[in-house]
């Protein structure tokens, strides 16, 4: 019976021909969009988790209030007796400081006055010890421009469109100007180590990054930091893995009569992130259920004219004894097979237009001069595992749905008119 | 027609007890120039102590001002030990900073001259500068109140010079010191921004002034800073290398 649908197919091509293209093109365009989506925000999670929140954050209740600011005044203090115990209670996980700043750098004149200056946004990082681990977070080794990492105290690395913009480069002088913890002005002159490119329009503006022991010495931040990041071994954030983490800790360490007791955040409850991670967890069912229903109706006006097209044929089958219920059977029997050779088309169609996008991606940094937000400029899609299939489930189901509407009409038609109608 | 009359009659006793009010007060601009001759002068050195209150506890910072009107103004950081040393000039809208650590002298721009000094409830401008009220606001007396025991009149400031800070300011001045008591600065929109109480007013040099200021700045969640006057001297000589950029090393 397949093997008879099928030849069917091929060989009437008016039969097959529109269907399959009207799959195809919804089929390719769901594993595009999914793969695109499913990039975009990937990405945009990925560099707010490694940036910006972890996969969870400990933080002060008073600091997380203002998280956004990054106030140090209201920093965690003790912070070396905490990471430890963070460290002992969960050691599947990596625990790192952060201290995150605002300030002014200031590249001096031959006499030692100001010749250039600039707002920089500064992350204080481990740097200087055995553990790369926040280099690799931070991809600084491949995102250096010129120079090399900081390998020594008072070095620092500074992005490299900033480091334009001062003009100056590695080995220059230059001066931080900020605040301390505690409100004072705080100035301290380091050496450029390197330059850096993040890729992110609001870092490559104006950062600096540096360790965080110079930092720490600078805002009168010993054995105190502004955030504490933890990291899944896996690399990949488990929202309920990150939510029971926090509620332990939480009910553990946080007081409600201390504001400067210790918070546990996740990466969900920060920085509007909840929003995201929910769209992506329901991103191939919004997807599958737009191309169903967009392809469905194609389909079915299809289905009609197809139907009107073969109204001969039919009306013979029938009047030679077929069951109405076997003609229209065997009909979604064949619509069935049209569905999966278009979603086969187009999903691998579709995974090559992926690939291309995965591969090269695109560039918006021109759109993004202004952005304040802790985004890529070059975005790119991802090929995940749901790609390879996803595009069955519409392509399948919709032209199913639109073969079943356009295929009742043979059961409106009456037998004994038969002969007449087919003017025999 | 005997209505019509005793209507006449009622307004025109009300415009009357009108004018015979606010013929109490006093002009806004008569009230400023009071105000003028007790806390501004032609130069001051001060010597001074700030204990801001944060939400961590509180600090205390020495430092010793040099201030000629708006235009001119130095100070020196003489305590604590972080920031002893810390020197800054302004010269009208130009702010810059030495720090000893860093050898440096950096020049600031403009607009950090509304920021917070070492984390305090004041701004550069409040306490590197000394306007003359009259100069820079319009003033009308609106009222009178009460403030620690002492009757005020409420003065009502707007601004003439777009570019001062506190576009409006409420003060609270003594009808006998003329010296404010109390004073609420305003953005332009109207947003409170300040507020400073104005205590232990002692006579010296033939003039009122406070030696204790409590400023808070209600944009953040602070405890409030107490600017304390420990020696104040008016119009005396001040060498003009003071107020150069060689001065700050």
């Amino acid at each position: 019976m397949i093997k008879f649908l099928i030849k069917g197919i091929l060989r009437d091509r008016h039969r097959s021909l529109f269907p399959m293209l009207t799959v195809t093109m919804g089929v390719m365009l769901t594993v595009l969009a999914h793969c695109w989506i499913t990039g975009v925000l990937g990405d945009m999670i990925d560099y707010n988790a490694r940036f910006l929140t972890g996969h969870v954050k400990v933080t002060s209740g008073a600091y997380a209030e203002k998280i956004d600011q990054a106030p140090n005044d209201l920093a965690l203090l003790g912070v070396d007796s905490l990471i430890q115990r963070l460290r002992t209670e969960n050691p599947d996980m990596t625990w790192v400081k952060r201290i995150r700043f605002g300030g002014l750098m200031d590249a001096p004149d031959e006499q030692g006055e100001t010749r250039a200056q600039g707002p920089a946004i500064g992350f204080a990082l481990d740097l200087l010890s055995d553990d790369n681990s926040e280099i690799q977070r931070f991809n600084i080794q491949k995102a250096l421009t010129k120079g090399t990492l900081p390998d020594s105290s008072g070095k620092i690395l500074i992005s490299d469109e900033f480091a334009n913009k001062l003009t100056v480069g590695p080995g220059d002088k230059i001066t931080l100007i900020t605040s301390t913890m505690y409100g004072s002005m705080a100035m301290q002159n380091f050496i450029i180590s390197g330059t850096v490119h993040f890729g992110m329009k609001i870092l490559d503006r104006g950062a600096m990054v540096a360790d965080i022991g110079d930092i720490a010495t600078v805002l009168d931040m010993e054995n105190a930091s502004g955030e504490i990041l933890g990291y899944f071994s896996s690399g990949l954030y488990n929202d309920g893995k990150a939510a029971n983490l926090a509620q332990q800790f939480n009910t553990q360490y946080t007081k409600t009569d201390d504001e400067f007791s210790p918070l546990m955040l996740t990466l969900a409850d920060q920085n509007d992130m909840a929003d995201m991670l929910m769209f992506m967890k329901n991103i191939v069912s919004v997807i599958a259920t737009v191309f169903i229903l967009a392809m469905s109706i194609v389909l079915w006006n299809a289905g009609l004219l197809g139907g009107l097209r073969r109204f001969g044929e039919i009306g013979v089958r029938l009047a030679i004894g077929e069951h109405k219920g076997h003609v229209y059977r065997s009909m979604i029997a064949e619509s069935m097979l049209i569905g999966i050779f278009g979603s086969v088309l187009g999903t691998a169609l579709g995974l090559g237009f992926a690939w291309l996008l995965q591969t090269y991606g695109i560039d918006v940094g021109e759109l993004m001069k202004n952005t304040t937000m802790m985004m890529p400029t070059v975005y790119r899609a991802h090929i995940t595992d749901a790609a390879y299939y996803i595009g069955f489930i519409p392509g399948i189901i919709s032209t199913v749905i639109g073969t079943s509407l356009s295929g009742i009409g043979i059961y409106k038609r009456k037998t004994a008119q038969l002969f007449k109608e087919l003017e025999v | 027609m005997f209505t019509i009359i005793k209507r006449l009659s009622l307004s025109i006793l009300l415009i009357l007890f009108c004018r015979s009010v606010f013929a109490q007060y006093p002009s806004g601009a008569d009230v400023l120039k009071k105000i003028d001759r007790n806390m501004t002068s032609r130069n001051r050195v001060i010597t001074s102590k700030m204990i801001i209150h944060g939400r961590r506890g509180s600090r205390t910072i020495s430092s010793k001002s040099w201030v000629q009107g708006t235009e001119k103004s130095f100070t020196e950081y003489l305590a604590p030990a972080r920031e002893k040393g810390t020197k800054m000039l302004k010269l009208e809208d130009n702010l810059w900073m030495y720090s000893p650590s860093t050898d440096r002298t950096i020049q600031i721009s403009g607009h950090m001259l509304r920021q917070s000094v070492m984390g305090s409830d004041l701004s550069y401008e409040d306490m590197m500068e000394d306007p003359k009220l009259l100069d820079h606001y319009s003033a009308e007396v609106t009222g009178i109140d009460t403030i620690d025991q002492r009757k005020c009149w409420v003065v009502e400031l707007t601004a003439t010079d777009k570019e001062m800070a506190y576009h409006f300011r409420k003060l609270w001045v003594d009808t006998v010191r003329n010296i404010p008591l109390k004073e609420e600065l305003y953005a332009k929109s109207g947003k409170l921004l300040k507020n400073m109480d104005l205590k232990d007013v002692t006579f010296m040099d033939g003039r009122w002034y406070p030696k204790r200021m409590i400023f808070r700045d209600m944009l953040k969640k602070s405890e409030g800073t107490v600017f304390i006057v420990e020696t104040v001297e008016f119009d005396v000589d001040i060498p003009e290398y003071i107020f150069t950029k060689a001065a700050l090393r």
